[in-house]
């Protein structure tokens, strides 16, 4: 029907009395890939897909999929499938709530029991939700997006609340869903984790746009760098100063603004300080996009 | 038709918690002391009026009040509570579980899913008047039958007064709708259906009736609006003056209205918010 699969803001401004929560944003989600929405908590993410959702007014601007606002989808939930904040009433049952979603949106309720078999929680389709955890829950919100077999997905910190073993699941699970030529915007306020399965970034601080773009342009950003530490943290850093180089010190020891262990360890050796560890920080990509989003840098 | 899916909806919301099968054991439970109890008293009293003014108690009832539809209205005119609470928790729910974001995911178009909530609780409340009504006819009519009193349930004004009861139950149903959509905040709006349905209603009722000019106003309260649609109540029968009630049809008409006025403006204030 025309309805877009690719998401399109365009000067979107939403305002809470005084408080400018989204400030003249403007970007564009692509399909085939999976496009993270990242941000410090605060940033505006969640009003930014609420709005698109038609869940909340826009001040001004627009955000539409394809041109058309959520409301005038001709079915929504095929074509674009949303988990917002996983809430669901506790004493309702998986199946049913998805039972009554698919009646409301008009979806067979065949497609009830295939998307609980797809997220793994078929064993407790018939449990109220009210004693999942939130790792089952943020399932099931992902169960509920994917009832239209839609071609957009919207995910607001779907990692959220997932053991290790969930986070390794979706991470697959959505790079499927884009290698199959879907639209997947994933929000969080980490990039840590999310930057094994995102291709693209959309990063956004105070309610601005900071930086959009492929996911290996802020690696290029990220400086390299080094980390050091020694069982007398005090004479390694004199020794570092004495080399004149730049650190400031992290959890793990001290991170300095050199790319080569080697130009630190000697820096060490000269100072005649024992090592426990030196080795090159693996990915400055987070601390690249602290930077971008102004939290400061250097914590590791 | 989206409504069509909306309603549908709707219904197995109710039908998927706990909240609904509750509430009718209440109204079954509550109904049946009442008709059964006050059916066996006021059957013993009437049977024996010499024992019942010894006893220093008296059946209150003017001489010639049929007792059958003061029993089977007991259904609607204590009952009514029931629809109003389940049709205020339809949408209050929605806010305290923060289960409208998936809900207006499914059917942006928000009137569409008050409408839903709409037709879905006249059902729901006539069903709850089906369950209310057989409850207070059972227990009543048991009792007056062994009185051997006139059970009514051989004329058709009985089964008219029930007719009505099921649908002044069904207006009830809408109007906690309305209420809900007014007040979304759930303890408050259970709060409100408590207090005013319990207290402020009766209260007013009562100290309406004491004059001419309230008493025409006092007809207009939503409980008394229902007792006219019905026929029968209690309440009539216990206040002091024997004030006119409104027509059964005119009855009707106050409590459309103010489900219909509830809603609308509900549906144009809190559920037009942003849902966040």
């Amino acid at each position: 029907m025309g309805d877009g699969t690719t998401i399109e803001i365009t000067g979107l401004t939403k305002r809470f009395g005084a408080v400018t929560a989204v400030d003249d944003l403007t970007f564009t989600v692509e399909p085939g890939r999976v496009t993270g929405f990242l941000g410090p908590n605060g940033a505006g993410k969640t009003t930014t897909l609420r709005t698109l959702l038609g869940l909340e007014r826009p001040t001004a601007g627009t955000a539409t999929f394809g041109g058309t606002v959520y409301r005038d989808l001709t079915k929504p939930l095929e074509t674009v499938g949303a988990a917002l904040d996983a809430a669901f009433h506790p004493g309702r049952t998986a199946r049913n709530h998805l039972r009554v979603t698919a009646t409301a949106a008009g979806i067979r309720s065949s497609r009830v029991d295939q998307v609980l078999e797809q997220v793994g929680m078929s064993e407790f389709a018939s449990r109220r939700v009210g004693g999942f955890s939130l790792g089952m829950r943020q399932r099931l919100a992902l169960a509920t997006t994917l009832l239209g077999d839609p071609r957009v997905l919207v995910l607001d910190e779907p990692i959220n609340g997932l053991d290790p073993e969930g986070i390794k699941w979706i991470r697959g699970f959505l790079q499927s869903l884009a290698r199959e030529g879907r639209t997947v915007l994933v929000s969080s306020h980490l990039l840590s984790e999310v930057q094994q399965s995102v291709d693209e970034v959309v990063i956004i601080s105070r309610g601005r746009l900071v930086r959009t773009g492929p996911l290996s342009s802020l690696e290029l950003d990220a400086s390299p760098r080094t980390v050091v530490d020694s069982p007398d943290r005090a004479r390694l850093a004199a020794a570092l100063d004495q080399a004149g180089l730049e650190y400031t010190e992290g959890r793990g020891g001290l991170i300095v603004v050199e790319p080569d262990p080697g130009i630190v360890g000697h820096a060490a050796f000269v100072g005649g300080v024992e090592l426990s560890s030196l080795h090159r920080l693996k990915s400055g990509l987070e601390e690249s996009f602290l930077a971008l989003v102004g939290e400061g840098e250097g914590e590791a | 038709m989206s409504i069509v899916r909306s309603v549908g909806a709707e219904f197995q919301k109710v039908l998927t918690t706990r909240m609904w099968w509750l509430l009718a054991i209440v109204l079954v439970g509550y109904v049946a002391m009442m008709s059964g109890g006050f059916g066996a008293f006021l059957g013993w009293a009437t049977q024996n009026p010499d024992a019942a003014a010894a006893a220093g108690g008296n059946t209150g009832l003017p001489p010639g009040v049929d007792l059958a539809p003061l029993l089977y209205s007991f259904a609607s005119s204590i009952g009514y509570v029931f629809p109003v609470l389940l049709g205020a928790l339809a949408v209050t729910t929605e806010f305290r579980h923060r289960t409208l974001t998936t809900t207006f995911l499914a059917e942006p178009h928000r009137t569409t899913v008050l409408s839903g909530k709409f037709a879905s609780q006249l059902v729901v409340g006539a069903v709850f008047g089906v369950i209310g009504f057989a409850t207070s006819v059972g227990a009543g009519a048991a009792a007056l039958a062994a009185f051997d009193l006139d059970t009514g349930l051989d004329s058709s004004d009985t089964w008219a007064l029930i007719g009505r009861g099921i649908l002044a139950m069904a207006l009830w149903g809408a109007i906690g709708v309305g209420l809900g959509a007014l007040v979304p905040n759930q303890v408050a709006a259970i709060v409100i259906v408590i207090a005013f349905t319990q207290f402020f209603e009766p209260v007013l009722r009562l100290v309406s009736s004491l004059n001419d000019v309230t008493a025409s106003i006092g007809r207009f309260l939503p409980g008394a609006a229902s007792d006219a649609l019905v026929g029968a109540s209690f309440y009539s029968v216990a206040s002091l003056g024997a004030s006119d009630s409104l027509e059964w049809w005119q009855g009707g008409l106050v409590l459309l209205a103010i489900a219909v006025v509830t809603t609308v403006i509900g549906g144009a204030t809190t559920w037009r918010r942003d849902v966040s």
